[in-house]
This record gives structure tokens, C-alpha cells and sequence, in this order.
């Protein structure tokens, strides 16, 4: 047990998907300027990089390595994370309405965010087996959660002060990324 | 608007990763030097261009309700070679830009624009305009690349132990290794956003901005 809450805190705080790792920094500075809209898109990712990350590593150890197939794996895991989404839209529209409601659009998005398929390679790659692999997968799209969250309570308080002109937008909320980022580079050597 | 137009509006005007906001993890995560960075941009640039290539002579045959699977099929079998052809031909530089390769198969710039631009236009075009984003992104890449391996090693071109490239930082010089490490790599992204958004509005003032 020790080594996975060790592996917890590995990905949540000293490797971060985002900060550290550079995977779905797309929608870190899109969705971040609400905190209505991260919580939504940072429960999204749990959700669906959980499954995805399980079910990429059953596809390519069951079906792509007997076979031989491994030059495959990219076309492979996009072909499944893009079925995946639109079958978890459709899931939670059915039986969670609610559910749907808060998440709804953020679904569509997370096909083509880097983080659930960087962490799907991260898997094969580090050689995890599958166990390992579900832990790691929640454990990265929390720290994901985790700094989304922080970045939108920041980036609400941008609207009360007054920003240069130049730095307005993306700009600034590189910066404070960078700035995240430093703070959370002080957790390195905790594990 | 002309060819050539498509093909120099990727240079400064939508130029990626500043103007398109797009594509930000490759542009964080490889430039460490201005070589990898520039390695990352031409394998985007290629897979960019075939892509576009191949969605604009598939546009009519593609139904629309599977567009975006099939435009992620087209990308996924491009990134593929270009996967295979580094592995044999730039071995380092593939075990450098590592999970980053398979990566370019979500890379928002490319499915953006197949959707946006290539399944809307013929073929000549969207080949400007693929090869146009495509530098463009390579030459942002590049840049951002040289400043942090100028700020951060005080190097520049580096690209292995035998081609270390120029020392041309004076010799007392201490390399300024925030800009190396990930935090670097947000501030140096968002100083020189900041720098353009000044330039386009210094533009604007004197009349001439577009």
C-alpha cells in the first residue's frame, strides 16, 4: 500500500501532469478563468482518464503485444479515447442527466486533450502493470483537478486589478502558471 | 485571398503558438534548446502539412457526422511515420522529444486546422496554409528554444556532446537555470507573448497596425 500513496503523491504534487509534465496545458489556460467551469472540466478528466487510462493498457497488453502490433499503439489509443468519450457522453446523458448537465461540455473537449493520452503512453512506457496503472491515471488527472482549481481561483481575482496591457490574457496567465509551477517545484524530493 | 497570403499569415498574423493560442505542451516542454525546439516544429510542420493535404482532397468524400474521427485517423497515421522515421534517422533527438511525438496526434493546432481551414478549401491551399502554420510554429519554437538555452546554459545550437554548438555568453557568466526548468518555460512563453501583444499595439497606435 505504501508504495501507492507514494505513487499518489508522485503525480499529484512533485511530477504534476500540467506543471510539471506540460500535458493539457491547452485547457489549464482556456477553462481556467472560472471556478465553476474548472471544477467541471477538472471532475470531467478524473472521470474519463481513469477509464482510459484502464482500458488503453487492457488494449495494448491483450490485443496489441500478442499480435505484435505495437507500432500501432498512437492510431491504437486515439481510436479508443475518441469512442470512449463519446460513449461516456452518451452514458451520463442517459442515466446521470445532472451529471451531464455539469459536465456536458467539457466531454467533446477532453478528446483532444494531451493529458489523457500522455498519461495512456506514460503507462506502457514506465512498464506499469494494471493495477498501478488505474492508481497512477486517478492520481495524475487529480493533480490535473488540483491545478486547474488553484489556476481559476487566481485568475478570478485578475478581473479587480489593473494589468498591463500588454500582459492581459494568456499572457499573464503564463506567468502566474510559472508561478504555480515554482511553488509546486518546492515538493520536489518529498518523494 | 492569394496563395501566398495562406502561406505568410502563419509568419506573424496567426502565427502559433501567440496568436493561436494552440499547441502549448510541445512549445513548453521541448524547448529547452532552440535545436529540439526546432526538431518538434518540423515534425509538426510535416505532419501538419500531409494532413491538411490529405483532408482537403478527402473533404467531399468524408460524411460530416465522422469528421473529427476521420481527421484524427488522417493525423494518427501521419504521426506514425514520423514517429518511425526519427527513431531510425535522429535517434537522440526522438528519445529527447519522447512521449512528445506521439503527442502531435493531439496537438490542437493540427485537428484545428483541418477542421477550420483544410475541409473548406482545395488542396493548393490548404497546403499553404499547413506549410505556412507549420514554419511558423517551427521558427516559434525555435525562438523560445535560443532564449532559454541562451538565459539557461548560455549556449546556443547545442544539440549533443559533439556538436555543443557556440559559448557566447561572456566566460564569468552563470546560467540562469530557472529558465531550464518548467516554471521557466511558463514565464519565457508569457514575457514574449507579452512582447508581441506590445508590438501589435505600438502598431496599432502609429496607423499602421492592420
Amino acid at each position: 500500500m505504501g508504495d501507492f500513496i507514494l505513487l499518489m503523491i508522485g503525480a499529484i504534487l512533485v511530477n504534476n501532469i500540467l506543471l510539471i509534465r506540460f500535458l493539457g496545458n491547452c485547457p489549464f489556460l482556456g477553462v481556467s478563468r472560472s471556478m465553476d467551469t474548472a471544477t467541471g472540466m477538472g471532475l470531467a478528466v478524473i472521470f474519463v482518464l481513469t477509464l482510459a487510462g484502464t482500458i488503453t493498457w487492457c488494449v495494448h497488453t491483450y490485443i496489441l503485444v500478442p499480435l505484435g502490433l505495437e507500432y500501432l499503439r498512437t492510431i491504437a489509443f486515439i481510436l479508443v479515447i475518441a469512442t470512449l468519450v463519446q460513449f461516456v457522453e452518451m452514458v451520463v446523458q442517459k442515466t446521470a442527466p445532472p451529471l451531464y448537465e455539469a459536465l456536458g461540455i467539457f466531454l467533446p473537449l477532453i478528446t483532444t486533450n494531451c493529458a489523457v493520452f500522455g498519461v495512456a503512453i506514460i503507462n506502457i512506457n514506465e512498464g506499469y502493470d494494471l493495477i498501478t496503472s488505474i492508481f497512477f491515471s486517478f492520481a495524475s488527472a487529480c493533480g490535473f483537478a488540483l491545478a486547474l482549481v488553484l489556476m481559476a481561483g487566481m485568475r478570478e481575482r485578475f478581473a479587480l486589478v489593473g494589468i498591463p496591457k500588454a500582459f492581459e490574457g494568456t499572457a499573464i496567465g503564463l506567468i502566474t502558471a510559472g508561478l504555480i509551477a515554482l511553488a509546486f517545484s518546492g515538493f520536489i524530493g518529498l518523494v | 485571398m492569394s496563395i501566398k497570403d495562406e502561406f505568410t499569415k502563419g509568419f506573424w498574423e496567426v502565427i502559433p503558438p501567440f496568436r493561436l493560442v494552440l499547441g502549448l505542451c510541445p512549445t513548453l516542454a521541448v524547448t529547452t534548446t532552440g535545436i529540439n525546439g526546432m526538431g518538434m516544429g518540423l515534425a509538426t510542420t510535416f505532419v501538419l502539412v500531409f494532413s491538411n493535404l490529405f483532408v482537403s482532397l478527402l473533404r467531399r468524400f468524408i460524411p460530416n457526422q465522422v469528421r473529427i474521427a476521420s481527421f484524427i485517423v488522417i493525423i494518427a497515421s501521419f504521426v506514425v511515420i514520423v514517429e518511425l522515421v526519427m527513431k531510425a534517422y535522429f535517434y537522440q533527438l526522438s528519445e529527447f522529444l519522447g512521449i512528445f511525438i506521439p503527442l502531435i496526434v493531439v496537438n490542437c493546432i493540427i485537428l484545428g486546422r483541418a477542421e477550420a481551414f483544410a475541409s473548406k478549401n482545395n488542396p493548393v491551399m490548404s497546403l499553404a496554409d499547413g506549410l505556412g502554420i507549420g514554419l511558423g510554429f517551427t521558427i516559434s519554437l525555435f525562438v523560445l528554444g535560443s532564449i532559454r538555452e541562451l538565459l539557461g546554459s548560455g549556449t546556443l545550437l547545442y544539440y549533443d556532446a559533439s556538436h555543443p554548438g557556440f559559448h557566447v555568453m561572456w566566460s564569468s557568466f552563470e546560467p540562469f537555470a530557472f529558465m531550464l526548468k518548467p516554471p521557466g518555460a511558463f514565464v519565457a512563453l508569457g514575457i514574449l507573448l507579452a512582447f508581441m501583444n506590445l508590438i501589435t499595439q505600438l502598431q496599432a497606435k502609429k496607423g499602421g497596425g492592420r
